[in-house]
């Protein structure tokens, strides 16, 4: 099962080696991080995304609260949470088909950052669902490089009682 | 007044009353060294290598309750300590480590003697710090003895560059300060300890699984007071032997791989444990899977993480075994009698006891157990302290030692560290001046860090050496005769052990020879008496093993050995088994 934690940690060096030793050594897999600094410049929120039961799970909760730097941990309940990732896809892209893979990415308001003669540069930003879905229609054309950034979320909003 | 970072580290050493620093010197930490120069109230050990500053330094903390601190040099200094950091890690240490690094203007560009020390010791150490500006310094240092000595302490490093111990700052101490993203919990939840009260009264079959975590709170008057008020049997780990008194007629020794059979047999059939202070380390539960799989479980831990880490646990409580315990013991109090009658558990406890108690058979060559227990005799009624080795003169320590103080026997738990029994022994004898330090020890363990005579000789610790002479690494061989059809291959010593009482001789030390069952008694009691250092050579039988023995991936009651009278070829006590089998039927296991 899949987990989104939201981990708030100080802003030090070495912090991002620290959770990542920990993940690697107790054998934890991540599937994805994501890091950057949050409004206050002394503290970093790292965006962990993780495949694990349960008791898996609370045994990496655990751990990463032991690590002195780590201040605050969320288990985002995916319902409850808005989760974006960018991803930057560079496609092999001929004058004549040119047209038709623009047409793609505007429908899924993706935007081309970069032409050159031979390729188109789009990013899009969006959850993972439509990410896959540009990426398996852009697939045929020919995927030549391909960079996403890793899940970042944020837990939604409290929408005020009437 | 403006002072370097050095003497600002000195100044504030003395701050937390450091009275003993073990260390070795080098390029990096030569301004520290400077600043010790002058320096009237700590008394510098010069240890023979690094990996024992960080022993020596555990001893002390171990034998004493303080934190212990060692300093070493950038690079290999750094690198040689590992060990000993990896070794208080593991067995929970409040240790400090003062590391010199290479100029932060060169950090990074592999300059002469640069090792990337907080990299290293990331999973070893409880935390560590890097300081790249010395007006920190202070701040560093008393956090760092904040972090080792609070919550589950561990051993804290700081990694201090050449340039920034020559550096300049105003010198002020800090206060007691608060960590952001560190708050051990140290009281346990209301609710559940009453729960545990109720679980205890109810109980009619309990035991208390007792660790390292008891003498680290300084809970043995609770642990006792415990036992005592519902009458319930305590086992120990390897960590918690002290913890409860070896002489009590509640105690069981300990359980596990090489646990007594009654406290394994105990284990398997209670319908409560009381798990205090344990991490439940396989080598105390054997497999888990089939670990007591009848007793609901309440474990009491400092660190979160501890519970349900390798056992599902039923009642957890997060706190301070030693308040954990107090507010457990005014629970129990609150309920109203009478409780489960525990008649019947103690008389089959009893029955286990009679018929497997701990035994060998001494013959004319000299067994190592009969050099424990004389050793135990001799030293436990008083102020003492006994290291070990790693192996078997470690196991037999632990089974055939009668200990009943706390901080009197320490040893190598969670890394099984050899070499770890003589370092210790030092760092014990310094902290506790007028204890009789005993080092329990393998010839192989010793030759790890035999050069540590040296630091005895100069330091004149009236430290007492015994080695079990066995000539083989005793336990692997054991295992190679177990489990490897007796194919004994490279654990040999017989070529190329020193002799040890020359050795001795060569440091200035005493040193003598025992091969006589007669004379081990009056050899050790004259050392005791002696008050000098002295390493004591015991020629015992060669191919001893110690049993009982829980084989790997078995289960703690399917024990080999340890059944008096019977051959050791019938390891398995066949009629116990059709016994026992009754009360847990074979396949049944803990989910
Ligand atoms: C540093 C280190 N290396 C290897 C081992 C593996 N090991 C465990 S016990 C042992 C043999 C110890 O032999 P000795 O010191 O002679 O003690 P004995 O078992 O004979 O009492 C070895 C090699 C270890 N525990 N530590």
């Amino acid at each position: 099962m899949k987990h989104i934690l939201s981990v708030l940690v100080e802003n030090k060096a070495g912090v991002l080696a620290r959770v990542s030793g920990l993940f690697s050594r107790r054998g934890f897999n991540i599937d994805s991080l994501a890091v950057g600094p949050t409004e206050n410049p002394d503290i970093s929120r790292m965006t962990i995304v993780v495949d694990a039961d349960e008791t898996r799970l609370e045994q990496i909760t655990k751990q990463l609260h032991k690590l002195v730097n780590v201040l605050k941990i969320s288990d985002l309940d995916p319902k409850e949470t808005v989760t974006r990732e960018l991803v930057l896809i560079k496609v092999n892209a001929n004058p004549n088909i040119r047209a038709e893979i623009i047409e793609t990415a505007s429908i899924f308001r993706a935007n081309i950052i970069d032409v050159s003669k031979s390729t188109l540069t789009i990013e899009i930003t969006g959850t993972s669902d439509k990410i896959q879905a540009l990426e398996d229609l852009l697939r045929p054309y020919g995927i030549k490089e391909l960079v996403r950034t890793g899940k970042i979320a944020l837990a939604r909003g409290k929408i005020a009682e009437a | 007044m403006r002072i370097t970072g050095a003497e600002a580290l000195i100044k504030s050493l003395e701050m937390e009353g450091v009275e003993v620093l073990f260390g070795y010197p080098g390029g990096m930490v030569l301004p520290i060294y400077d600043a010790l120069y002058d320096c009237k109230t700590i008394r510098h050990v010069l240890v023979r290598h690094e990996q024992c500053a960080g022993h020596a330094a555990d001893g002390y903390a171990r034998a004493t309750g303080k934190v212990g601190v060692c300093l070493v040099t950038s690079g290999p200094g750094a690198t040689n300590l590992v060990t000993g950091l990896a070794n208080a890690f593991m067995d929970s240490v409040p240790m400090v480590a003062i590391t010199g690094q290479v100029a932060t203007t060169v950090l990074g560009t592999d300059a002469f003697q640069e090792a990337d020390v907080t990299g290293i010791t990331l999973p070893i150490t409880k935390h560590n710090f890097l300081v790249k500006d010395v007006s920190l310094l202070p701040t560093i240092i008393r956090q760092a003895f904040q972090l080792a000595g609070s919550g589950r302490p561990g051993p804290v490093l700081i990694d201090i560059p050449i340039d920034v111990a020559r550096a300049e700052i105003d010198f002020k101490y800090p206060d007691a300060m608060t960590i952001p993203g560190y708050k051990p919990t140290y009281k346990g939840h209301a609710k559940q300890i009453k729960e545990a009260a109720k679980l205890i009264t109810q109980a009619k079959k309990p035991i208390i699984y007792a660790g390292g975590g008891i003498p680290k709170s300084e809970a043995w008057e609770e642990l006792r007071a415990l036992a005592e008020m519902v009458q319930i049997p305590v086992t120990t780990t390897l960590m918690g032997k002290g913890a409860f008194p070896d002489s009590h007629e509640l105690a069981l020794g300990m359980l596990g791989m090489h646990g007594t059979r009654y406290a394994n047999y105990a284990i398997m059939d209670s319908d409560l444990i009381l798990a205090l202070g344990v991490r439940f380390d396989d080598r105390a539960t054997g497999k888990v899977s089939a670990f007591a799989p009848h007793a609901k479980i309440v474990h009491v831990d400092i660190d979160p993480a501890e519970i349900g880490k390798n056992v599902a646990v039923d009642l957890p409580i997060v706190g301070d075994v030693k308040i954990v315990i107090k507010d457990m013991i005014a629970a129990v109090h609150k309920i109203e009698g009478p409780y489960a009658d525990k008649s019947a558990w103690h008389a089959k406890i009893n029955g286990w006891k009679e018929r497997y108690p701990l035994h060998y058979h001494q013959e004319d060559v000299i067994k190592p157990q009969y050099i424990i227990e004389k050793i135990s005799e001799l030293t436990r009624d008083r102020d003492s302290v006994i290291t070990t080795g790693v192996g078997q003169n470690q196991m037999w320590s632990a089974l055939f030692c009668g200990v009943d103080r706390p901080r009197s026997f320490l040893s190598s738990g969670g890394l099984g560290t050899m070499g770890f029994g003589l370092p210790a022994a030092i760092g014990a004898q310094l902290g506790r001046p007028d204890a009789v330090v005993v080092d329990i020890d393998g010839d192989g363990c010793v030759q790890m860090v035999s050069q540590e005579l040296a630091t005895i000789a100069a330091e004149k610790l009236p430290v007492i050496v015994a080695i079990l002479n066995n000539r083989y690494l005793g336990n692997v061989r054991q295992w190679q005769e177990l489990f490897y059809n007796h194919r004994y291959s490279s654990v040999d010593l017989d070529v190329g052990t020193p002799d040890f009482v020359k050795l001795a001789d060569a440091y200035g030390i005493k040193g003598v020879r025992v091969t006589e069952v007669a004379d081990v008694e009056t050899t050790l009691r004259a050392a005791i008496e002696a008050r000098e250092p002295i390493v004591i050579d015991f020629m015992v039988a060669r191919e001893e093993n110690i049993y009982p023995m829980v084989a790997p991936g078995s289960s703690i009651d399917e024990m080999l050995g340890g059944i008096p009278g019977a051959p050791l070829s019938q390891m398995l006590d066949e009629e116990e088994e059709v016994e026992e089998n009754e009360a847990y039927p074979v396949g049944s296991s803990r989910e």
